[in-house]
């Protein structure tokens, strides 16, 4: 039995990082696992730094702090990287995905010498093309599911899709965008 | 369903077991086993003569110690009534006048 | 065989209050509890539950509707938080002297001054004197399984006294974990429904509720009120035993966790005891003997029961979630002391307060507090008596 992973997450009020985070904990608990997603309540505010977590994996989980040594950080804005410590505790054997249009060199050097993994995908892109609108939470949820590794490819398709149509059993119009999101998310991340 | 609770038993003396959940009191109507009117110390009389059954003084008394029937008061009802003296003062035709003591 | 779920703490209790299906719920929203009426809310528009919900314009007016339903003869109850607890305060005494059985699912959070949106527990343990029931929950499956079994509780016929259903602000009321449920079925046959021997909608039997009790009543009439509290103390058990036979989970006054040959433990309410769990295990791996006591209920206090379990120990560290200002101890600490002196416990047993206003309480946390009982029972540190977790020095 493997460990219990740890993520963090790092967006701005308004873009959704904690319903990706509680997103990923539902697919993740779809496949038979233990779950746990949070937020860190502070005042919410549009635009402020929000920070929310998971703790996934095949054994029961009792902790209740948040997660200060994470195997896995999430940065939904890049604009974060200037007044959040994101790789604060990051674990050198995991990794960090960020959401940006700037390539890796012109990332790192905001990384504070982070040595473990960095990745990379444009979130912006990805959503304009398959939703026509900016919703950057498919594209990172399928970001830190390719790079943690923490569910399968085609096991977190097939789940999401059973998830979206659930959801969106009124606007079946939208589910194959969704789905598109996902799959090309799984190859831009770099 | 209790019983109706007889307040007539439950006093200053009763120990705590003798005492219902919350203080909750059963069947309606224990304020009349209440006698208050052995806490006046002015009693109002009534000049039948002069009273001309208008019953004003009817509605005002907080006790309820004026009865009516067929329209017409009657006299007080002295195991209730406290000795206010709000009735003299309502009655618009001198007819009922507070005296010293019970 | 029960369902698996994934869902918040509010989530779950919404859920169980949905499966209960009361008739009254009056509420009125506050941070960190308002998803609780919100999702009920939306189950009765929905014709899910036939519960009538009573918008209220303050907590004073919900909670006076949640007892003036349940004099009236309804199963009632109502949810809050932090300044809406506060806000009922008049109310507590007065539902618990009335002996009205109204439940309170409570979403701990830190009363304001200075304002805060998180959690610690100085909203319920400010109100352990309102002569309430208090359960505490670890995690969204306790607070749902707890919940199942309030008005059982509160509405036996030996006890008729309010109870309040905590469980932690955000930390477990807006985290999403895995949680089995039970079904619909037989959380309503559990559950039952209310009927009450006296209701005041009852024209058989006309009642007065709360009447006046100047001083030769209201000493009898706390009396009462502390015998129920003695009741209520058989009753939770025989509840938890009935609901461990549909859930096949069980519940008592409090847990223990690696207690029975520990040198040295933690008491503790409320999410941070799994937190703990985590740090004794770490702890047990490097030998040592570290064990958890985690209250359950508060209300009526189990002194005696953790006293006897604790008179092994040789130091406890009883940790609070509520500062009381006494200069000398919290609630817990102050009320444990007194029942481990009651009945002769010798060793060391210390206060420390612990995630006041949401402050993160962690494994590393819970493992140095254990070193500090390790180092104050073999003499090598001089006992602390109350001491903060966390504080910034």
């Amino acid at each position: 039995m493997k460990k219990n992973i740890e993520i963090r997450w790092h967006g701005r009020g308004g873009q959704g990082a904690k319903t990706a985070a509680l997103l990923l904990a539902d697919v993740a608990f779809s496949t038979g696992m233990h779950v746990q997603g949070f937020p860190e309540y502070g005042p919410e505010r549009m635009g402020a730094p929000i920070t929310a977590y998971n703790r996934i994996g095949d054994e029961p989980i009792r902790v209740h702090s948040n997660i200060y040594e994470p195997d896995y950080v999430v940065v939904v804005d890049e604009t974060l990287l200037h007044s959040v410590d994101v790789t604060n505790g990051l674990k050198k054997e995991g990794g960090i995905v960020i959401n940006t249009t700037k390539s890796k060199e012109e990332i790192m050097p905001l990384l504070k010498g982070y040595e473990g993994n960095v990745y990379i995908i444009d979130a912006h892109k990805v959503s304009m093309a398959t939703l026509g609108k900016y919703f950057p939470n498919s594209p990172m949820l399928a970001a830190i599911v390719k790079i943690s590794g923490v569910i399968d490819k085609e096991t977190f398709l097939s789940h999401m899709e059973a998830s979206y149509m659930h959801k969106f059993a009124k606007k079946p119009e939208v589910i194959e965008g969704n789905m598109n999101a996902l799959k090309m998310a799984f190859e831009e991340v770099k | 369903m209790s019983k109706a609770t007889d307040i007539t038993k439950i006093n200053e003396h009763s120990p705590y077991y003798d005492i219902t959940p919350g203080d909750q009191i059963y069947g309606g109507g224990g304020s009349k086993k209440f006698n208050t009117g052995e806490w006046r110390t002015q009693t109002p009389v009534i000049d039948w003569d002069k009273c001309t059954q208008c019953l004003l003084c009817t509605p005002v008394c907080p006790d309820s110690s004026i009865p009516v029937s067929n329209g017409r008061r009657e006299d007080f009802d002295y195991d209730h009534c406290k000795g206010c003296g709000i009735c003299e003062q309502a009655c618009s035709f001198g007819a009922i006048t507070m005296k010293e003591g019970m | 065989m029960s369902i698996r779920e994934r869902m918040s703490g509010n989530e779950a209790v919404a859920y169980a209050i949905k499966q209960i299906n009361p008739d009254v719920m009056p509420a009125f929203p506050i941070t960190p509890s308002t998803e609780i009426p919100q999702m009920v809310s939306t189950f009765i528009a929905n014709g899910e539950i036939d519960t009538e919900f009573i918008p209220v314009e303050s907590e004073h007016s919900s909670m006076s509707a949640t007892m003036g339903a349940n004099a009236a003869g309804a199963r009632a109850l109502t949810a809050t938080s932090s300044c809406g607890l506060a806000y009922m305060w008049e109310l507590l005494y007065v539902a618990a002297s009335d002996r009205l059985p109204v439940v309170l699912a409570l979403v701990n959070r830190a009363l304001t001054g200075p304002i805060n949106i998180n959690c610690d527990h100085s909203d319920s343990m400010g109100a352990r004197d309102a002569g309430w029931i208090q359960i505490y929950a670890e995690n969204n499956q306790e607070a749902y399984d707890n919940f199942i079994q309030t008005f059982r509780i509160a509405e036996h016929p030996d006890v008729r006294l309010p109870l309040m259903a905590c469980q932690d602000g955000f930390i477990t009321s807006h985290a999403v974990e895995n949680i089995e449920l039970i079904e619909d079925d037989k959380v309503k046959a559990f559950a039952g429904e209310y009927h009450p021997e006296n209701y005041l909608l009852n024209p058989d039997m006309p009642m007065a509720v709360g009447p006046y009790a100047n001083s030769p009543f209201y000493m009898e009439t706390k009396m009462n009120q502390r015998l129920a509290m003695e009741n209520a103390k058989k009753v939770i058990l025989e509840i938890a035993d009935e609901f461990e036979k549909i859930s096949g989970r069980k519940y008592g006054f409090f847990e223990e966790y690696r207690l029975e040959d520990a040198d040295y433990a933690v008491v503790i309410i409320g999410s941070a005891a799994g937190t703990t769990k985590d740090a004794i295990d770490e702890l047990r791996e490097q030998g040592i003997k570290a064990g958890l006591l985690k209250i359950r209920v508060f209300r009526p206090f189990p002194g005696e029961e953790m006293a006897k379990v604790l008179s092994h120990v040789k130091a406890i560290a009883i940790l609070d979630r509520a500062e009381s200002f006494s200069a000398c101890g919290g609630p817990i600490g102050s009320e444990l002391k007194a029942a481990l002196f009651d009945f002769k416990f010798s060793g060391i047993a210390v206060n420390y307060f612990y995630g006041i206003g949401g402050r993160d309480y962690t494994v590393a946390e819970a493992k140095a507090v254990y070193s500090d009982l390790i180092a104050y029972a073999d003499g090598s540190k001089p006992v602390e008596n109350y001491k903060y977790i966390g504080l910034r020095k």
